[in-house]
């Protein structure tokens, strides 16, 4: 068969198999190329690349003005930390995200990702605080931009899949009652609640029942919101991985005289874990896009940086969208990244499930 | 009695004696620091006029009128972005998620696209964008944007034919003015923005979900019904549909719950929903705990509900799926 003969093929197969999928394809053909050339104008050809207010103000919307983007992306990316020290940030946020993609992409050894971590965490916050070594100190209220959303995101992860494992083993029929009841009590009534309750819970109440005199960052009390949320949905997910453990492990375990606790930190807990990743990785792509409504609560991370950026800037303000844009751009690769790197999780830890 | 049991008891009496010990502690640090910052306790605020007026409401309610009104304006103004939301979202995906699994390959790819697209970004992202386009790139309504006869978009948000008129005409008609356009219902950036939101994010989703409860029914159902002789649309409508509804169902009802929770972002675009009223109730009269307390109880409520329904429907379309 030749090339051409071959490409008629895939062209009857996929686009023209019947008359129903012509008639999509030619509908759908026409309307991209109607839609297509105005969109490559917008975001190309007639956009704006230089920070010049003016030009921006003079392509009117008929064009991105991507110049936004390279006027404040200081701002935007590392929201009120201070300019002479955004090095650091950068540092810190590359040194976090490394730490991230070595472990979801297996480049390291489980003895040498656990130092890289072990490394990775304490170098990140002493890079953005500083206070040591020579580097001035930088308070976390000024903490913001990606960092900040990288911060919550992992630390709220790493924080709530521990947690959510406990209180998936406090569920198990085999747990005393009243801690089954409570577990359930709190699993019930934080996925019954939108997560912005359980921020304004952390910023709010908190300050109020904890003793006078013990004063914690907004930081940590919205950290604590995520993971108390996120560990809710989590602990389902690891339930349901719990579920799905063949009975007969449990019994095999007990067979070869392993205590409870050996089997399940040997046999049941890295199947359990195993089956669900593709749930888990969901989660964390859950967080990663949560961390976002903690402008809500006035913590400037991407999202909040942006309109720190731009709310207060008459010349640049009408050229929100191209901001939002970028940021989305930044999630959304996250996100694609994340998802990417679960499917590979998944399909080098089956090797191990014979 | 056995050591295990007496050892799982043991346990049971400790914890149930440090939580209470630790309630106890909780209740007593609270009412000293309320007591030192002046702050009141008690719901008697909800029945006090709430003193602030409220952006958009179906329910008739004026700033004179009591907090406990302002929270049900609130209450009301949630349902009615969160149930036309899950109707368009609904639609919407269905229609996408059978789109990701037509033979046409630019459907297809349009399809994954929308999905990849939408799913990958922050809905708070994605309220605040759509919020802007409104806001500030629409026309003003002096020169409305006319999408159809009688239907007109502008920075003032959508005014569209609505039942009732002056002099007893079936419709009241909006039209072009030279300020502004007059008559008809109008729907607020604020509502537009939250509705599209929530609808295009929540469509992500549900598309996945269809597409997924469509592919896990086996494919030799597919072809035992073309082997019957019934047509594609049969075979999909009375063999495929109601064994992959089994599947789609549950999940799809957490997408409605999730849509109807995410409706209090509307925080953030200054819709007035429950959470937002709530937030500024919180803010006049500092009282946190029952502010939190009720949006908390009102979300807990539409959730049982809703997975009592959902627990209803399930029973039903099990049942379908043993009578056929």
């Amino acid at each position: 068969m030749n090339g051409l003969s071959a490409a008629r093929n895939w062209l009857l197969r996929n686009l023209f198999s019947d008359a129903w999928s012509s008639l999509t394809t030619l509908l759908l053909g026409a309307g991209l190329c109607y839609w297509l050339p105005g969109l490559i104008d917008w975001l190309l050809l007639k956009a704006v690349f230089r920070p010049d207010a003016a030009a921006c103000a003079a392509v009117d919307h008929a064009g991105a003005c991507w110049g936004v983007v390279a006027e404040k992306y200081r701002l935007i990316l590392f929201g009120r930390y201070p300019p002479v020290e955004q090095w650091r940030a950068l540092a810190a946020t590359v040194l976090l995200l490394s730490a991230i993609f070595a472990g979801g992409l297996r480049l390291l050894g489980r003895a040498g990702l656990l130092v890289f971590w072990a490394l990775a965490l304490p170098a990140f916050f002493l890079l953005m605080g500083g206070g040591l070594l020579g580097l001035a100190p930088v308070g976390a209220d000024q903490w913001g931009g990606f960092p900040l959303t990288l911060l919550l995101a992992t630390t709220g992860m790493l924080l709530a899949l521990p947690l959510a494992v406990l209180v998936a083993l406090a569920r198990q029929a085999s747990a005393p009652p009243l801690l089954r009841a409570l577990c359930l009590l709190y699993v019930e009534l934080v996925r019954g609640v939108p997560l912005i309750s359980v921020l304004f819970l952390a910023s709010f109440l908190l300050p109020i029942i904890l003793p006078q005199g013990t004063s914690i960052d907004v930081l940590v009390r919205v950290l604590a919101g995520i993971v108390l949320f996120a560990a809710a949905y989590l602990s389902e997910t690891v339930r349901g991985g719990l579920q799905a453990v063949p009975a007969g492990q449990h019994d095999a375990a007990a067979a070869l005289g392993l205590s409870r606790w050996q089997a399940l930190r040997w046999i049941v807990l890295p199947q359990a874990l195993r089956a669900v990743i593709p749930s888990i990785m969901n989660s964390a792509i859950s967080i990663f896009k949560d961390t976002s409504l903690v402008t809500v609560v006035s913590l400037y991370e991407l999202t909040g940086s942006l309109s720190l950026a731009l709310s207060g800037d008459a010349q640049w303000r009408s050229f929100y969208f191209e901001g939002y844009l970028f940021i989305g751009l930044i999630y959304w690769l996250g996100c694609h990244s994340l998802s990417r790197v679960g499917s590979s999780l998944e399909r080098r830890l089956a090797v191990g499930s014979r | 009695m056995s050591g295990r049991r007496l050892r799982s008891l043991g346990l049971q009496v400790l914890l149930a004696a440090g939580l209470g010990l630790l309630l106890w502690q909780l209740v007593g640090i609270t009412a000293a620091n309320m007591h030192e910052r002046g702050i009141q306790s008690g719901f008697g605020f909800l029945r006090e006029p709430a003193g602030f007026a409220i952006g958009e409401s179906l329910l008739p309610f004026d700033s004179a009128d009591s907090t406990w009104w302002a929270l049900m304006a609130g209450l009301v103004n949630t349902l009615r972005v969160a149930l036309p939301a899950i109707v368009i979202s609904t639609v919407l995906g269905t229609a996408i998620g059978l789109g990701r699994l037509s033979p046409n390959l630019l459907l297809r790819g349009l399809c994954k696209g929308y999905v990849e697209t939408l799913r990958n970004v922050p809905l708070l992202l994605q309220l605040l964008a759509w919020y802007f386009v409104v806001t500030d790139l629409l026309p003003a309504a002096s020169a409305a944007l006319k999408i159809a006869p009688h239907l007109f978009l502008s920075k003032s948000g959508l005014s569209l034919p609505w039942f009732g008129g002056e002099g007893g005409a079936w419709f009241d008609l909006p039209v072009q003015g030279a300020m502004a356009v007059t008559g008809g219902a109008v729907l607020t950036p604020e509502y537009i923005a939250l509705l599209f939101g929530l609808s295009l994010y929540t469509a992500s989703y549900v598309a996945e979900t269809v597409r997924a409860g469509i592919q896990a029914v086996p494919r030799g159902q597919r072809d035992a019904a073309l082997a019957l002789g019934m047509s594609r649309v049969q075979g999909f409508r009375l063999v495929l549909l109601p064994q992959a509804l089994r599947s789609i169902i549950p999940p799809l009802t957490n997408q409605h719950l999730s849509l109807t929770k995410n409706s209090s972002l509307a925080v953030a675009i200054g819709y007035p929903d429950l959470v937002s009223i709530a937030d500024t109730t919180l803010n006049q009269t500092g009282r946190a705990a029952e502010c939190i307390a009720l949006i908390m109880a009102v979300y807990l409520v539409i959730s049982l509900f809703t997975a009592g329904t959902s627990a209803w429907l399930e029973r039903r379309t099990g049942h379908w799926a043993q009578r056929s």
